[in-house]
């Protein structure tokens, strides 16, 4: 299992300022799983999800120590842009560029130095058609993605993310704005991903999770509790406190 | 109607009444400029060379000076200006030497344009030895108006969100992919305001290239960079000053045709906002 292990955390410890994030979390997440995080807000899921490619360290209060082992190198040793081309992030907000729905979904080549015409063409098409989103946009590709519908707008997110050919893609809560049809195709879309990467699911929507991953962690005051098959974690979870948060019976 | 209303009312006509005071001088300022100036105005006026002691003839040479002068100002001025807003906004970290440097270019905008105009000359006429010089006067009024340019720039990259920012650099784009493609785009209306507002100022300025660059009379074009040229605002000084028995409408003309100029450079700059904003699809 060590062996698999495509992300690794060693004594990881995360805060902000004084404000202690993570405590102290050591995690293993294997290749092409989908991995649920669930807990309640405050409980360390979005900065353990933000450790990982170092957007954290866009908050300059942000102090880490431990290590994260990224295919077995420790992510300190690779350049950020690098890291974070290798692992993708989908924002809880459908956050999109005030740039057409093609311009969008291209800049991930753009930046990675892709200059040829088609082959961005082609990559833009199979990053779409992949996020599920393929059919709906294909005529308008020149349409601002302002204008898409919310649902739209973060399969759109999840296609621009596709486009950069990640190992690994992370979800922070991404269905937290979306109605429950939206919920579905993004989440149709994440099992379909399985086959060619790694998912790691942060969520407020404990159902969600119990729906998609295949693995759960369930987080709480920056402590990983549990960590377990989905299955298992939901029938018979070992911690009261799971089982309490799962049950909502707090939190 | 109920007293609420009625105070709503008072308030929305008093803050009417201050606006349009403040709109009157320059209304009448402009309307005064025109009916005294518009006579005066002609193809000769603009092409041709002042004749007769300046009396007679065009302020062509001026038109021309004033021009170069502004070409040569947003050489030095634009990258330079640009490039440092940039620098402090997005790469320097926030300690006491980045806030020392943030309150002087504040401060630098207050500074009267006389002492800007003495400053040039010391370090570009003498020290130097540029001579009083077109890339005097234009390296002379490009610090004048860097404090404005290098404000309005910092201001317009601090107003693009900054998840357009975390957007790019969780694609994998570097930090200044992420400037180029993400923050610059959308900043390009503000800093062309800024960088519009600020020329505009040093084109009407007489102070700051009075020792460095203006020519009293001199009704030929510049050769190279260190020729002297004419000016349009030290021509309007000089004729409304200097020249005795000179006939009031060409001072007025000359003025014109300077806010003329400084209209056309907003018009152009209104455009290129306007076809920025509407490649820009927010």
């Amino acid at each position: 299992m060590v062996a698999d292990a495509v992300i690794k955390t060693v004594n990881l410890k995360c805060a902000f300022g004084e404000t202690t994030a993570v405590t102290n979390l050591n995690i293993e997440i294997r290749a092409n799983e989908i991995l649920g995080i669930i807990g309640p807000s405050n409980s360390g899921k979005t900065t353990f999800l933000r450790a990982l490619n170092r957007l954290n360290y866009l908050n300059m209060s942000y102090r880490q120590s431990g290590d994260i082992i990224f295919e077995g190198k420790d992510i300190k040793q690779i350049s950020d842009n690098i890291l974070r081309k290798k692992i993708g992030i989908i924002f809880a907000l459908p956050q999109v560029l005030p740039i057409s729905i093609f311009e969008n979904v291209a800049y991930g080549p753009k930046v990675h130095g892709v200059k040829d015409k088609s082959k961005t063409a082609e990559m833009v098409e199979t990053a779409l058609k992949k996020a599920y989103l393929w059919d709906e946009v294909k005529d308008r590709l020149e349409m601002s993605a302002m204008r898409l519908s919310g649902g739209q707008q973060q399969r759109l997110c999840i296609a621009r993310t596709l486009a950069v050919e990640p190992d690994v893609i992370l979800y922070d809560e991404p269905c937290s704005g979306l109605d429950p049809i939206s919920t579905a195709k993004v989440e149709d879309a994440m099992r379909e991903l399985k086959k060619d990467y790694t998912q790691i699911l942060v969520t407020n929507n404990t159902k969600q999770a119990a729906r998609v991953s295949e693995r759960c962690g369930f987080f709480l005051m920056g402590d990983l509790v549990e960590i377990e098959e989905t299955e298992t974690m939901f029938t018979n979870p070992k911690d009261q406190r799971t089982d309490d948060y799962i049950t909502g019976r707090f939190g | 109607m109920n007293a609420a209303r009625v105070r709503e009312k008072i308030a929305f006509t008093i803050l009417g009444l201050i606006t349009l005071l403040i709109v009157l001088p320059i209304i009448l300022t402009i309307f005064y400029v025109v009916k005294n100036g518009a006579g005066a105005v002609s193809w000769e006026f603009i092409s041709q060379s002042p004749r007769h002691g300046m009396r007679e003839g065009g302020i062509f040479p001026a038109i021309i000076g004033t021009i170069v002068l502004i070409i040569g100002t947003m050489l030095f001025s634009l990258p330079l200006g640009i490039l440092s807003a940039i620098y402090l906004v997005e790469y320097a970290k926030d300690n006491l030497f980045t806030r020392l440097i943030k309150l002087s270019v504040v401060n630098l905008s207050g500074i009267p344009s006389i002492v800007y105009g003495l400053f040039g000359f010391t370090l570009f006429v003498v020290f130097l030895n540029f001579g009083t010089s077109i890339l005097a006067g234009s390296l002379t009024l490009a610090i004048m108006s860097l404090p404005v340019i290098i404000t309005a720039t910092k201001e317009a990259l601090e107003s693009v969100p900054f998840t357009y920012r975390e957007i790019s650099l969780s694609l994998g784009a570097t930090k200044w992919q992420t400037i180029r493609y993400c923050v610059l785009p959308y900043s390009i209306p503000g800093i062309l305001t800024g960088t519009v507002l600020s020329l505009s100022r040093a084109a009407g300025e007489t102070a700051p290239i009075l020792f460095t660059v203006a020519a009293f009379y001199l009704p030929r074009l510049p050769h190279s960079i260190f020729d002297q040229v004419m000016a349009l605002p030290y021509h309007l000084y000089v004729i409304s000053t200097q020249v005795p028995n000179m006939p009031a409408k060409l001072s007025f003309a000359t003025g014109l045709v300077l806010i003329g100029l400084v209209f056309l450079m907003n018009l152009v700059s209104i455009i290129l906002r306007a076809h920025y904003r509407k490649k820009k699809q927010w």
